[in-house]
Formats: C-alpha cells, sequence, structure tokens
C-alpha cells in the first residue's frame, strides 16, 4: 500500500489519543480530562490569543540562548576538533558537564542572577551547549582521512581542507547535536519556567493546575510537545535544503 | 638503475626518457621497514605496474610518489624536479574513490580544479568533457550514493584526468568493483594509455591485469621491500583487447610470475 | 597532546581548571565561587553526616527504580519493535516524539495524577531514560546480520535458544550503548524530579544549602552528584569496551 506509513501514523495517533480520551471518561483521575476537553480548552486558548503571549513570553530565553549557544558550541566544537591543544584543555569541561545533571544549578543560576532573563538565557545555553560542542568536535575529528588525503593530493591548503572538506563531511552530525542541543535547551526553558519564575506557557500550566483547570493545563502541555516536534522536524527538513547531498551513506561504502 | 636500463635497453633501445626516478628510497613505519634502498624508473608515455603481494610497500612507494607521504631517506624525481610534496604534475586516483559524498558528479570531477582556483564556468566546462570521455554523461547532476562503484570510480579518474597533469598514479584503482566492471576498465585503460602522452604508475596485487594492461611490470617482494623483477611485455599490445588474454606471451609471462610470487603468499 | 614529547593522559587538563578554581575562590572573586580547597574540605566533613547519607539514599533508590524499570521495559520494547514491523510503524513515531519533547513539560502532569511523593520522582526518571534504551535496543535488533538468522534456524535453534545465545550477544553493544545514554538522562531526570516534584533527596539539599547561602556545601554536594554520575557513565563505558572487540566485525 502506498499511503501504508502515514496511515499507520493516523491509527497510531488515534489509537493513543482514544485511549486518552477512554482514559479521561472513565475517569483515571479526577485531575486527568479527556483528549476532547483538552483541545477545546487549547482552542480557547488560540482564539484568546493567551497562548500566543505566553510563547513570546517562554521563546524569548529559548531562541536567545539557542542562538548563543549554536554560534558558541559550533566554534567552539571546530577549534577543539581541529586543535590537540584545545581538545585537551576543553573536552574534560563538556564531557562533565554533558553527564552531569545541569539542572542542579539552576537555583544558583537564581541567586546568582535573579529571576529575570539572564538567568533564563544561561539556563537554556548551559542545558544545550554541551551536546553541542562534543557532536561537532567529534566530527571534526573522525572526518575521513581518505577525502582529506584526496584533497591533499589536488593541491588542497588547510583552510582549503577545512571549509570544503571538514565543515560538510561533518555537517550532518553537527546538525544532529544542534537538533539535540535545541530539544535540551527546550526542557532548559520549561524547566526555568516551572521553576524561577512563571511566565509564559510555564505559568499557564501553574495557574491552571493551581485552580484546578485541568484541561487547560493539559492544553498548554501538549501545546509545548507540538511545537517542539514540529520545529525539529522543519529543523531537518532545512537541513536537507540546504545540504540536499546529506542524505546518504558515504561513496566509498 | 641497473634493472630498469638493462631492461629497457633490452627491448627499447637507450633513448627512453624517464619521467619519475626513485632513488634509494626507504620508509619505516615504526619498527616495520616498509621500504629499504629501493630504486626504480618509470619510462615516460607508458604505463608502469608495481605488482606484488601484501606488505611489499608498492602503495607505500606510489604515495611517497605523490607526495603524500615522505621518505626516511632517498630522492624522488619527477620530470627533472625533486618532489617535496603534492604537486600540479601528478594526479592521484584512490582505491576506495575518495568522492565528496554530498557533492554532485560534476562537482566532484572539478574539484582538482576547484582546489586549484579555476573559475566555475571553466572548470565545470572541463568537467563536463572528462565526464563524457569516461562514459558518465547524463550523470552530470548525480550525487555518488546513487551511482554504482563502477561509476564512482569513473567519477575519480575523470577528476584526476581533468587537472591534466603529467603523471597519472593509480592506486589499485579498480580492486573495489566487480569482476565485469574491472575487465571493461582494464580495457579501456589500454586505449587511454595509448591516447594519452601521460606517465602512468598502477598499483595492483592481480597478476593478470598487471600483464594486460602494462608497458612494464616491476614485481615487488616484501621484508624487505626491493625489486625482483622487471617485465617488459612486448609481443601481443597491438593485438587488440580480445586477442591479448589468449596469447601465448601473456599467458606465460603470467606464469612465470605466479611461480615466482606463490612463496610469498602467507 | 604532548609536550616534550610526553603523550598527556585524557582528562588530565581538569587538574589546571582544578588550581583555577582555587586560584579564582582565594582572590574572593565572587561570592558565589569559595575555593575548591574549601569546598573539598566540607565535602570531607558532610559525607558521614545523616542528612547527606539520607539524602543520597533517597536519590539512590529513586535512581535505581528508575533505572531498572528503564531496562525491563525499555529492552523488551526495543527488541519487540526490531523484530516486528507493525509495532515497530505504530510505536517508532511515539518513541521519537517523548525523545526530543521538552520531557520537563511532562512533570506537572506526573504531580497532578501521582501525587508529589516518591512514585512520581521514579516515573519522571523512567521518563527521561526509557527512550533511549528503546531506540538503541531496536537498532541493536535491526542491525543483526541476516546470516546469523539463517544460520540459527539451519541448525534448529529453539526461539529462546536463538535470543539467548544469538540474538542477545548480537546486540549487546547497541543496547549498552543506550543504556549508557539512558543512565546518565536518568539522573538528569532524578535531580530534575526533585527539584520540581518534592524537595527531597539532593533536590531537598541543593535548596537548603542555596537558600542559606552556604555555597561551599553547595559545590561539595554538586562534585558529589557530578562525580557520581561520571563513574556510573564511564563504568557502562568500560562495559561497552569489554564487547566492542566483536562489534565490528558482526
Amino acid at each position: 500500500m502506498r499511503y501504508r506509513s502515514v496511515l499507520l501514523k493516523l491509527l497510531s495517533a488515534l489509537i493513543v489519543f482514544g485511549a486518552w480520551e477512554i482514559a479521561g471518561r472513565i475517569p483515571v483521575s479526577y485531575a486527568f480530562p479527556t483528549f476532547l476537553e483538552s483541545m477545546s480548552a487549547l482552542v480557547t486558548l488560540t482564539l484568546d490569543g493567551t497562548i500566543f503571549t505566553a510563547y513570546a513570553e517562554t521563546l524569548k530565553p529559548l531562541v536567545v540562548g539557542i542562538a548563543i549557544s549554536a554560534v558558541l558550541g559550533i566554534g567552539l566544537g571546530l577549534t577543539i576538533g581541529l586543535s590537540a591543544k584545545f581538545d585537551w584543555l576543553l573536552s574534560p569541561i563538556f564531557v562533565v558537564m554533558q553527564s552531569a545533571p545541569l539542572a542542579a544549578l539552576i537555583p544558583l543560576l537564581i541567586m546568582a542572577y535573579g529571576v529575570g532573563l539572564t538567568s533564563k538565557v544561561f539556563v537554556v545555553c548551559i542545558m544545550a551547549m554541551p551536546v553541542i560542542v562534543l557532536n561537532t568536535a567529534g566530527a571534526v575529528r573522525n572526518t575521513p582521512s581518505a577525502i582529506k588525503e584526496m584533497a591533499r593530493s589536488f593541491l588542497g591548503t588547510r583552510l582549503d581542507i577545512i571549509l570544503k572538506i571538514i565543515i560538510p563531511a561533518a555537517s550532518p552530525i553537527i546538525f544532529s547535536g544542534l537538533r539535540l542541543g535545541i530539544s535540551a535547551g527546550f526542557i532548559g526553558a520549561i524547566l526555568s519556567e516551572l521553576k524561577i519564575t512563571p511566565t509564559g506557557v510555564g505559568d499557564i500550566i501553574t495557574y491552571s493546575r493551581s485552580i484546578a483547570d485541568y484541561p487547560s493545563m493539559y492544553a498548554a502541555i501538549f501545546s509545548i510537545i507540538l511545537l517542539a516536534v514540529l520545529f525539529l522536524n522543519l529543523l531537518e527538513k532545512v537541513e536537507h535544503y540546504l545540504f540536499k547531498g546529506n542524505i546518504r551513506g558515504y561513496a566509498s561504502d | 638503475m641497473p634493472q630498469t636500463s638493462n631492461a629497457l635497453a633490452q627491448h627499447d633501445g637507450p633513448n627512453v626518457e624517464i619521467s619519475v626516478s626513485t632513488r634509494n628510497v626507504s620508509k619505516n613505519y615504526g619498527n616495520v621497514e616498509a621500504l629499504k634502498d629501493l630504486s626504480l624508473d618509470f619510462p615516460r608515455g607508458q604505463l608502469t605496474s608495481l605488482l606484488g603481494p601484501s606488505g611489499c610497500g608498492k602503495t607505500t612507494l606510489l604515495k611517497i610518489i605523490a607526495g603524500l607521504l615522505s621518505p626516511d631517506s632517498g630522492e624522488i624525481e619527477v620530470n627533472g624536479k625533486t618532489v617535496t610534496g603534492p604537486g600540479p604534475d601528478r594526479a592521484f586516483v584512490f582505491q576506495d574513490f575518495a568522492l565528496l559524498p554530498w557533492a554532485s558528479v560534476i562537482r566532484n570531477v572539478a574539484f582538482g580544479l576547484e582546489l586549484r582556483g579555476v573559475a566555475k564556468s571553466e572548470r565545470e566546462d572541463i568537467a563536463r568533457k572528462y565526464i563524457l570521455d569516461v562514459g558518465l554523461g547524463g550523470f552530470e547532476n548525480s550525487y555518488p550514493h546513487e551511482l554504482s562503484g563502477g561509476m564512482r570510480q569513473r567519477v575519480g579518474l575523470a577528476r584526476a584526468l581533468s587537472v591534466d597533469a603529467q603523471v597519472l598514479l593509480m592506486d589499485e584503482p579498480f580492486s573495489a568493483v566487480d569482476e565485469q566492471t574491472r575487465r571493461k576498465f582494464q580495457e579501456d585503460l589500454l586505449s587511454l594509455v595509448q591516447n594519452e602522452s601521460k606517465t602512468f604508475v598502477f598499483v595492483t596485487h592481480s597478476i593478470e591485469e598487471a600483464v594486460y594492461v602494462s608497458d612494464q611490470i616491476a614485481i615487488l617482494l616484501p621484508r624487505p621491500s626491493r625489486v625482483s623483477e622487471i617485465i617488459r611485455p612486448s609481443g601481443f599490445r597491438h593485438k587488440g583487447i580480445d586477442n591479448i588474454r589468449r596469447d601465448s606471451e601473456y599467458l606465460d609471462i603470467v606464469d612465470r610470475i605466479w611461480a615466482s610470487l606463490r612463496s610469498y603468499v602467507e | 597532546m604532548k609536550i616534550f614529547g610526553y603523550q598527556l593522559p585524557g582528562m588530565s587538563s581538569l587538574i589546571l581548571w582544578g588550581v583555577l578554581w582555587e586560584i579564582v575562590g582565594r582572590m574572593g572573586v565572587t561570592f558565589f565561587v569559595p575555593p575548591l580547597s574549601e569546598v573539598l574540605q566540607t565535602l570531607y566533613s558532610i559525607i558521614g553526616t545523616p542528612a547527606f547519607v539520607k539524602a543520597l539514599s533517597e536519590t539512590a533508590y529513586a535512581f535505581f527504580m528508575g533505572v531498572t524499570f528503564s531496562i525491563v521495559i525499555g529492552i523488551p520494547t526495543g527488541i519487540l519493535m526490531g523484530k516486528n514491523r507493525l509495532l515497530d510503524e505504530l510505536l517508532l513515531p511515539w518513541v521519537n516524539i517523548f525523545l526530543s519533547a521538552p520531557l520537563t513539560a511532562l512533570v506537572p502532569v506526573l504531580m497532578v495524577l501521582f501525587g508529589f511523593g516518591m512514585k512520581s520522582i521514579i516515573i519522571t526518571t523512567i521518563l527521561f531514560a526509557v527512550w533511549i534504551i528503546i531506540l538503541n535496543s531496536r537498532a541493536g535488533v535491526m542491525q543483526i546480520n541476516r546470516s546469523l538468522v539463517e544460520m540459527a534456524h539451519s541448525f534448529g535453534a529453539s526461539p529462546m535458544d536463538a535470543f539467548i545465545k544469538i540474538y542477545f550477544w548480537a546486540a549487546l553493544p547497541e543496547i549498552l550503548g543506550g543504556v549508557r545514554i539512558g543512565v546518565i538522562r536518568a539522573v538528569k531526570g532524578v535531580i530534575i524530579g526533585q527539584l520540581l516534584i518534592s524537595i527531597v533527596g539532593f533536590g531537598a539539599l541543593f535548596e537548603l544549602y542555596s537558600s542559606n547561602f552556604l555555597m561551599s556545601h553547595f559545590w561539595a554536594v554538586l562534585i558529589v552528584l557530578f562525580g557520581l554520575a561520571f563513574t556510573i557513565s564511564e563504568f557502562l563505558a568500560y562495559l561497552e569496551r569489554r564487547v566492542a572487540y566483536y562489534a565490528a566485525s558482526r
């Protein structure tokens, strides 16, 4: 069947949302609204504009933080990958950062920078940067030596090799690092809203929970997850468009 | 170089020019002596094979000539100039193709020119010509992963041809393709050698392949690496591609080589 | 990196950073960064205290329960998805969604449904870890060489035998890799759970020390936590290396 995969995705969505609906009707818990209730709350929130103002708030630290993390992260990753000295100096820091639960630092950041935009941007950055840096550095270091040698044999300079061979070869992994970094940054943004100050979407969640408006709470959460998924899919499409040759194996397979 | 000059003198007379000459080349990897005091000449306009079992240093020698490796001692001269690194007078064809997976065929073929700073439209025109020459017309905008192994190697060959170097260095270029494609490549290589006035240095471990395509075969033996023999098959080169493999001189030479190499196979 | 021809060991620059920390701390640049030596002394003094031990055991309990459930649920699910195409097509989109979604957003739901206690924290931990374990187990099964499967058939192996003697080992390198990443995520999950849901375990200590401005204590506990997370991850990496010898030639 040609549309098999689309049909199956729809089917699986139906099963999950259907189960949600049924669970809500039983009800599994007084605090568990049905799927339809949550969706109508979502529609209400959208129509009266609350969702949009909320996201404007939430997205601020997220966008700023991701932008900083991407630029700084890829830059550091390239430096680490290309230079043994910087690798020795900086890799351990990021390796430790990546395996450690950085969320523990959040109370510290609140103390140091207060409850404003700065600390939220910081939270997003510390969550997103390690994976971007390490992925970029690893990809640069693992460039297949065959094509580097080929470029040398055709008189490529060091700069040529970095710009035309190493960076394109590393780009799939750099992009995947960006995606992981963005997810982590998202977690950081939501975390800082639930923990530091209720603003934006985090506020909708906390507030509706406190007044027992569960459909709205679930609606907000659903919208966050939906947004994250859509954005990451979009990023993947952008990568495919910009780097058409990236959907491939390696030519020596 | 006694061996080569003798061999040349016997068959071609004393006036053949030498394009590439290697003298007393040694190369060690840690404790392993890959090459020891090796000297060999490569006549201009002809195809010389480096033939031998694994570990005899043939790829090492090829890469030293290319300037990708530097020898621990000895010198390499190409057309009278000492080799210190890669240069515009030599082009390399890689065993595993070494194509840019993210670039189209035409960009890959033009890559050598791109690295030399040739303008885009000019280098693409040159690339197009060679793409047609190697029989890949119509695939200019395809990507390596869309091509078969044989086609990918043609891209590598077109790339090496398009920089118009006088010396073409080929590192087991047909070993990663299937047997039928390999035979076709060998036939195509014969006509390429005849039509271009380049010097070819060809590394292989297939005896039949070496005897089929070469004007001169240098047999290398391992540990320590040395040139054991130089053979110049002469009688059958002009007989046409279909008749070479049944020519009795061809078969004799193949048998002779196998007899001497057999004991070196582990 | 080499100095005077000697290869410096991998993580040795941490010593340099440690020295830097000490210097910055002593200069009193900022209140929030006490000297490393002070932190280490505090660390030494609090390790035996009942408050610390309680926090450690609460965190450890949640962590180990979470990881165990993630493994017990994750590996079989991943394996089944790898073997059965229909199941895979139905479940994979969800696994991918939850893998990249900001899971923190789900924590309020857990709080509402399961209360403010250990149960929610454990479930948070599971949610953080299970998806990558599923994905890696699935990948491990899917890359099993067809020939191994046919070989098992041809020698008449029973399904149980085939699983235990062949498939499990063939997929093990990927599964271990998934467990290692899952464990790291589980540590994050435990801490996030403690920060958001209820203040127990290390989360409680962090809140306590930070609100009382006991910076040395704060960093001491942080070092312990980072150290533990790192040790567990390195142990799993060691296990991975033990099976790596056959990974490349499967």
